[in-house]
């Protein structure tokens, strides 16, 4: 049915799940009046049914979550200690945390996740770029322009995410991707013709084969629900969008979806389903997996993107490793324009990583 | 080392991740010299250009270049794929719109050189194909004036008849027929049927559903053979998302290949490469009349898809081709493909190439089971639900056998009025509903066949 009448304000509106309290909210995933207890109850188990369908714990695990100070990564510390608590799930929780060096929005939100440690008494970690990788975003951006940004912040936190968590001796991360951002993600990659990221992206578990396998806790709740759980329960969480994210060709798909969960709100779950049941042939699916040359992480090429991506940046061609550049070995007739200000710094070794 | 290799196709390689850096084109239908200093058309290098393609400034042709560069895909797409061959009759749905009325032209060009050649050759083995037009009458279904709808039938009939020699016979069929009675009574079952379905999409979607079904109709009762629409790149591209959107990423390969032989009648899709720009260019260029018949605009899902893929091309005019070209690669189904030819008829070279350039059956057999309502092809996890209805012939569950979209979208929530539902839906989905059942009661006992006893054996 589609979301086209307002509810009338009438008198007592009572929680359509106990009957007894006052309804406080409309669940934005399914419309229903609720009241806040209630709300708590159903977010809370609805997560909990996830993790246990999906298996993404065993007792006696050490699970990172990835933590921005953001909403969502704030609202899955706090849930996923209380559900620890709650249903003994046996858990050593860690905040593991990265600075990409973004003044104005990152120191900010990094005090928030300073605050989180203390608050659900998690012990925290911070990587930064400047240390592993001898750039912050802010320099990144100085010389590459408001394109692609995004592409170079993803791909070197997910190192820094694994390298973080490989200091912590983890078992796995846990990372806040909500409905939206994976509902987003499937768009993106019929957009950008990626059909072999097309057929793994909905999975709830990746890189079991890799390091560090991760999860998703939230692949099934609604952005908006993180959002009104962390409002009602007076989360402690940094709000603002990252200064660079308003080019981001994600942008796209995200009023896209803003507007389709406006007319009907389980499309956002649709668009999972679907991306789970593209056929795609299996042939397709995985790339060959070996090791970096230049510093051991995981590739599927004889450089890792993030090698490839500061090689660009060293040798001042920002373009280098975005889109359909030829590779390191023909851009030896190309000029070599050097940024005078920044020297060339190589990347850290990896040999602190032992995988 | 980043990948070097212009033919690796490893699927890790950032080579496949098809995000152009191009300079935004300017995409004028018509532009007239200008100041670029390639002032010829890009394909002949003779003429001077009068229009852009897909490319914009980078692919400036001539008019008959352009034409025959879209000539071009159509014909291919025919050939490749088998899809008219000499003893078809081919019925080609015309909506009013610059798709159809393009494939139509196609179609009869095409027809019109297979007749020259018949007249030209000794040896009359080989007929020419028939070529038939469908134009569905959807007035009953919103309020234009009769005078709008005639005169739109009348512009139709005369530019059917004026692609002739040879002649087409045209079908002017009102949406209500579909129902076995028509007249007034079947308007009031269609209003009745759509009034039944509260959702917007599912309202537009089912009207589409009862369209094919007419195609079809059409089609079988009067000897036609295939089915041509003229469903371009643009069109498909929305498909392909708001099919995302509504959950029907299984099916979604299905409906957007070359060939679809789910029907009784196969439906061709020629114009598939056939970006929408392109065609109303072609028909501005050439003349070729357009009845632009408003059918409202597309409201809820699919109005709000066709915005977002507007506002994509906007930003780059090669998405709905990077759009399409995904979805292609999803693995199609082994209904995507004419039937075999076994009319001896048709000469050996044909049958021989159809054989080599159709697609082979996937694998993995597919389930067999369709839904009753939009029949696209059901995951097999829908088995055990229809299972437990297979006792009810006279009462097919429809909820059951039925998709998951149209169980959302089409069917109504109150399960007391599934009945009333039932009787409002033409007959075809209620035979397709009971078949249902059959069908994956029989594919069942097959794959446990092995392990029965019959009932006259010993046992040891």
């Amino acid at each position: 049915m589609e979301a086209d009448s307002k509810p009338k304000k009438s008198g007592a509106r009572l929680c359509c799940v106990c009957n007894q309290n006052r309804a406080a909210l409309k669940r934005p995933k399914t419309l229903e009046q609720i009241c806040r207890e209630c709300f708590y109850a159903v977010f809370e188990e609805e997560i909990h049914q996830v993790i246990l369908e999906n298996q993404l714990f065993k007792p006696g695990d050490r699970i990172a979550i990835g933590a921005s100070g953001g909403k969502d990564s704030t609202v899955l510390a706090y849930v996923l200690s209380e559900l620890n608590r709650r249903h003994n799930y046996g858990l050593d929780l860690f905040l593991l945390s990265v600075d990409e060096g973004i003044t104005g929005y990152r120191d900010d939100s990094l005090e928030t996740v300073k605050r989180n440690e203390l608050q659900y008494g998690l012990p925290l970690k911070i990587v930064s770029y400047k240390d592993l990788y001898g750039w912050t975003m802010d320099e990144i951006v100085k010389m590459i322009g408001l394109k692609n940004n995004c592409t170079f912040c993803g791909v070197f936190r997910r190192q820094a995410l694994d390298r973080g968590a490989a200091l912590l001796k983890v078992d796995k991360v846990a990372t806040g991707h909500n409905a939206d951002d994976i509902a987003e993600t499937v768009l993106l990659n019929i957009l950008r013709g990626d059909i072999a990221r097309l057929s793994r992206c909905t999975s709830i578990i990746t890189g079991e084969d890799g390091p560090i396998p991760r999860c998703k806790p939230f692949k099934c709740t609604y952005e908006k629900e993180i959002v009104m759980y962390a409002y009602f329960k007076k989360l402690d969480y940094f709000s603002t969008e990252c200064i660079y994210s308003p080019n981001a060709y994600r942008g796209f798909a995200r009023e896209f979806i803003k507007d389709l969960e406006r007319i009907r709100p389980r499309a956002i779950l649709d668009i999972i389903k679907s991306g789970e049941d593209f056929r795609i042939s299996t042939t397709t699916k995985m790339p060959e997996q070996g090791t970096c040359e230049r510093c051991g992480y995981i590739s599927s090429q004889k450089w890792c993107k993030a090698c490839v991506l500061l090689e660009g940046l060293n040798r001042g061609l920002p373009k280098l490793g975005i889109g359909r550049t030829q590779g390191l070995n023909s851009d030896g007739k190309k000029d070599r324009k050097r940024d005078s200000r920044t020297p060339s710094i190589e990347s850290k070794q990896c040999g602190s990583l032992e995988f | 080392m980043a990948c070097n290799s212009s033919t690796c196709n490893s699927s890790g390689c950032y080579k496949g991740y098809e995000e152009e850096e191009q300079p935004k084109p300017n995409t004028k239908a018509a532009v007239n010299g200008g100041n670029s200093c390639q002032n010829l058309c890009v394909k002949c290098k003779v003429n001077e250009p009068v229009c852009c393609g897909i490319g914009g400034e980078n692919s400036r042709f001539c008019k008959d270049c352009f034409k025959n560069n879209l000539y071009g895909k159509f014909k291919q797409a025919v050939t490749y794929n088998a899809m008219i061959t000499p003893p078809d009759k081919v019925l080609v749905a015309f909506s009013g719109g610059p798709s159809s009325r393009v494939v139509l032209q196609f179609v009869h060009e095409m027809q019109y050189k297979a007749q020259k050649n018949y007249d030209a050759n000794k040896d009359k083995s080989l007929p020419v194909f028939g070529v038939g037009v469908a134009f569905i009458d959807e007035s009953s279904t919103h309020s234009f004036t009769s005078q709008h709808i005639e005169k739109a039938i009348e512009d139709i009939r005369l530019i059917v008849s004026n692609l002739a020699p040879p002649s087409k016979e045209l079908f002017v069929v009102p949406i209500e027929s579909i129902f076995s009675s028509d007249g007034i009574d079947g308007k009031e079952r269609l209003k009745e049927l759509l009034d039944a379905v509260s959702d917007v999409t599912g309202k537009e979607d089912l009207l589409s559903h009862l369209r094919i079904l007419l195609l079809q109709k059409i089609a079988s009762e009067n000897g036609y053979t295939r089915i041509v629409l003229g469903s371009c790149t643009s069109r498909i591209a929305c498909h392909v998302i708001s099919a995302t959107v509504k959950g029907q990423g299984y099916s979604l390969s299905a409906d957007i290949q070359y060939v679809d032989s789910r029907w009784e009648i196969p439906v061709v899709l020629p114009l598939r490469d056939c970006p929408a720009q392109e065609l109303n260019t072609l028909c501005s260029l050439d003349g070729l009349k357009i009845v632009e018949l408003l059918n409202g605009p597309c409201s809820g899902i699919n109005g709000l898809v066709s915005s977002f893929v507007k506002v994509l091309q906007e930003e780059n005019p090669s998405r709905e081709c990077t759009i399409v070209r995904t979805a292609g690669k999803l693995t199609p189904f082994h209904f995507n493909r004419v039937p075999e030819i076994h009319d001896c008829n048709v000469p050996s070279a044909t049958r021989r190439h159809q054989k080599r350039y159709t697609l082979k059956p996937n694998g993995s057999l597919s389930s067999d089971s369709f839904c009753p309502i939009c029949n696209s092809p059901l995951k097999k996890s829908n088995f055990p639900s229809s299972l437990r209805s297979h006792g009810s012939q006279q009462n097919p569950d429809l909820f059951a056998s039925a998709c998951s979209s149209c169980q959302f979208q089409i069917l109504p929530k109150d399960p007391s009025l599934m009945e009333e539902f039932l009787s409002l839906l033409p007959q075809q989905m209620i035979t397709k509903a009971k078949h249902g059942d059959q069908g994956n009661f029989s594919l069942l006992r097959e794959q446990i066949q092995e392990f029965l006893f019959s009932d006259g054996e010993n046992e040891i």
